[in-house]
């Protein structure tokens, strides 16, 4: 996947349409604080959004019940938001096709042509390299507040 | 869903990046909020403030609205992801410094920078324990070669104060990142309407924000801002990736991506080294910004005719400024600065220490003082001034004399700055 491939993969309508959905699937997501996908998941916790834990070496995070995998989901997911290795990638693809998520969000470095091939197959669309968290503070949050350079020219009324 | 045009032109940007009309009142102008902390929502919203897990106010020496606005305006314009705003150019230098070096580290610098750098990297840097070299600016062999184990950065400005000269950039960051080291550059004097240094693989830009930022010789500030792409997890900066005991084990870069430089800049250097910009002067510097584009044309256009009268004047031995036909900085004017190669300059008199200062009390519309980028003209003597802390030897390595005058070029009409340096270099009567 090269850079232009990459940015096709990194489209601000696809990004803020999986920010307006509510139900996020956080793959690998960690119990250690210090972790930036614990950092993620409690940002978009705070932020609103349902988020269902996926890690099949964590029982329960943030008081949420963690599922060792997508399909043992029982609940829809929209947006399938992954903390793994790119190798693992495809098969977390299947899985988000399977179980009828709608966009498969790969964050920083998590790169996987393969993965994102057989999400687009699967009618889903797909963000990669990007992290959910800066995306969300970016169109709808507040890192304006540390000095971010959020891209956003607009005369209109901002966020709060 | 149709989405409204992305607003790309610097002149656009310069005005409005930064500062939306405010949320809750529709301010249209950029609000000052004058508050040293905020009122947290909750006990957990508190929390993930601290923690850093939420973006949010806390307490106004690390982050403030209004500094804020300032800060993305001008992370916008240099093209940055970001940047932390500091109470001056040095502190917002020192802080950037504090936060990658750790003592026993070594830094590759240009031996043409302002006196103040000179100075601070001599002495603070020694202090913490950290070598030094300086580097002739256009010997690309001495930087290479000046590159050891224990380097942690490149440092050089892009219009070297007072001499002129200009720095190859991106063949300087060729040189960094083999070493797998940044480079930081000075961008003060270009602005990032004339040159934007991470456009050609600079990783860090510093600016005294109290020059042509501002613009009007109101305000002290500085700024940093950084690329975001360079890989503080080389292995070489321990002090970035490695889990940072100032923040109970965090290890920035791994946690905070692209961010991660920014985000221990803020939460770390800034919270202990304290020099933060007062949300007044933000407010003044984001408002000199919205003009930066418009002023530096004529800043420009002025210092290009000046310096055309001083080259052709009898009474003046050599003018340093970059933007002469003649000068041996052309192909890079043209590469790094296609609009104008600033408007601060140095040329010397043809008699020396003494004809100086003479020429400076003669003068009746620039302004003898200290300090540059200003909407009206300035004059100093470097020598016996803002250099003057530093040998001879220093001087001339910087490429200043005894009989060199410094101009900062301002935007009044370039035949009253004419007339003003005529009257006064015929009254010395080496013409």
């Amino acid at each position: 996947m090269n850079e232009q491939n990459l940015s096709q993969y990194q489209d601000p309508e696809v990004i803020q349409a999986a920010l307006a959905r509510p139900r996020v699937a956080v793959v690998g997501l960690s119990s250690n604080e210090l972790r930036a996908s614990n950092f993620v998941g409690y940002y978009l916790l705070r932020n609103g959004y349902t988020v269902i834990p996926v890690n099949p070496r964590e029982e329960e995070i943030f008081g949420l019940e963690c599922y060792p995998s997508l399909a043992a989901i029982p609940e829809p997911v929209d947006v399938v938001d992954v903390f793994r290795d790119p190798s693992a990638v495809p098969a977390i693809a299947e899985e988000a096709v399977e179980h009828g998520a709608k966009f498969l969000w790969l964050q920083f470095g998590v790169i996987s042509p393969e993965g994102v091939a057989i999400a687009e197959a699967g009618g889903m669309q797909c963000i990669v390299d990007r992290c959910i968290k800066i995306e969300h503070a970016r169109y709808r949050g507040r890192m304006h507040w540390l000095g971010f350079n959020t891209e956003q020219i607009s005369a209109q009324r901002g966020r709060e | 869903m149709t989405m409204p045009p992305e607003f790309s032109g610097f002149h656009t940007r310069a005005v409005h990046a930064g500062a939306r009309p405010d949320a809750r009142t529709g301010s249209r102008a950029m609000p000052i909020h004058q508050t040293t902390s905020y009122v947290f929502e909750d006990a957990e919203a508190a929390a993930a403030y601290f923690n850093l897990q939420e973006y949010g106010n806390t307490y106004s020496r690390i982050m403030n609205p209004t500094v804020a606005a300032f800060e993305e305006r001008v992370a916008n314009l240099e093209g940055g992801v970001g940047a932390v705003a500091f109470a001056s150019g040095l502190a917002a230098q020192s802080a950037a410094l504090f936060t990658l070096l750790q003592p026993g580290d070594h830094v590759l610098a240009s031996a043409a920078l302002y006196g103040g750098t000179v100075t601070q990297f001599k002495h603070f840097l020694r202090k913490m324990s950290v070598d030094l070299d300086f580097v002739e600016p256009d010997n690309l062999s001495a930087w290479q070669n000046g590159i050891r184990d224990n380097t942690k950065l490149i440092f050089g400005e892009t219009i070297g104060n007072p001499s002129g000269c200009v720095l190859d950039i991106a063949a300087l960051a060729e040189v960094a990142h083999a070493a797998d080291v940044p480079l930081m550059i000075d961008n003060t004097f270009a602005t990032p309407y004339l040159c934007q240094p991470m456009a050609w693989g600079a990783d860090i830009v510093v600016h005294s924000a109290t020059k042509f930022m501002g613009g009007h010789g109101t305000s002290i500030g500085g700024v940093v801002t950084e690329s975001g792409e360079f890989d503080w997890s080389n292995g070489r900066f321990p002090v970035i990736a490695e889990p940072s005991p100032a923040y109970h084990g965090l290890k920035f870069h791994e946690t905070f991506g692209t961010f991660g430089y920014l985000m221990k800049l803020r939460a770390e250097t800034l919270r202990d080294l304290g020099a933060c910009m007062s949300p007044f002067n933000a407010f003044l510097l984001a408002q000199g910004i919205e003009t930066l584009p418009l002023r530096m044309r004529q800043h420009v256009a002025n210092a290009e005719t000046v310096a055309s009268f001083l080259d052709e004047h009898p009474g003046v031995d050599a003018v340093h400024y970059a933007g002469l036909p003649a000068s041996p900085y052309r192909q890079l004017v043209e590469k790094y600065l296609p609009l104008g190669a600033g408007a601060v300059f140095c040329f010397d008199l043809k008699g020396g220490r003494e004809d100086g200062i003479k020429l400076i009390e003669n003068l009746n519309l620039f302004s003898h003082l200290a300090n540059v980028g200003d909407a009206k003209s300035l004059v100093i003597h470097p020598a016996t001034t803002t250099h003057r802390q530093l040998s001879d030897a220093e001087l001339a390595a910087g490429g200043i004399g005894p009989g060199t005058i410094r101009l900062s070029i301002g935007i009044e009409d370039a035949a009253d700055l004419i007339a003003d340096l005529d009257y006064a270099l015929n009254r010395l009567g080496n013409a």
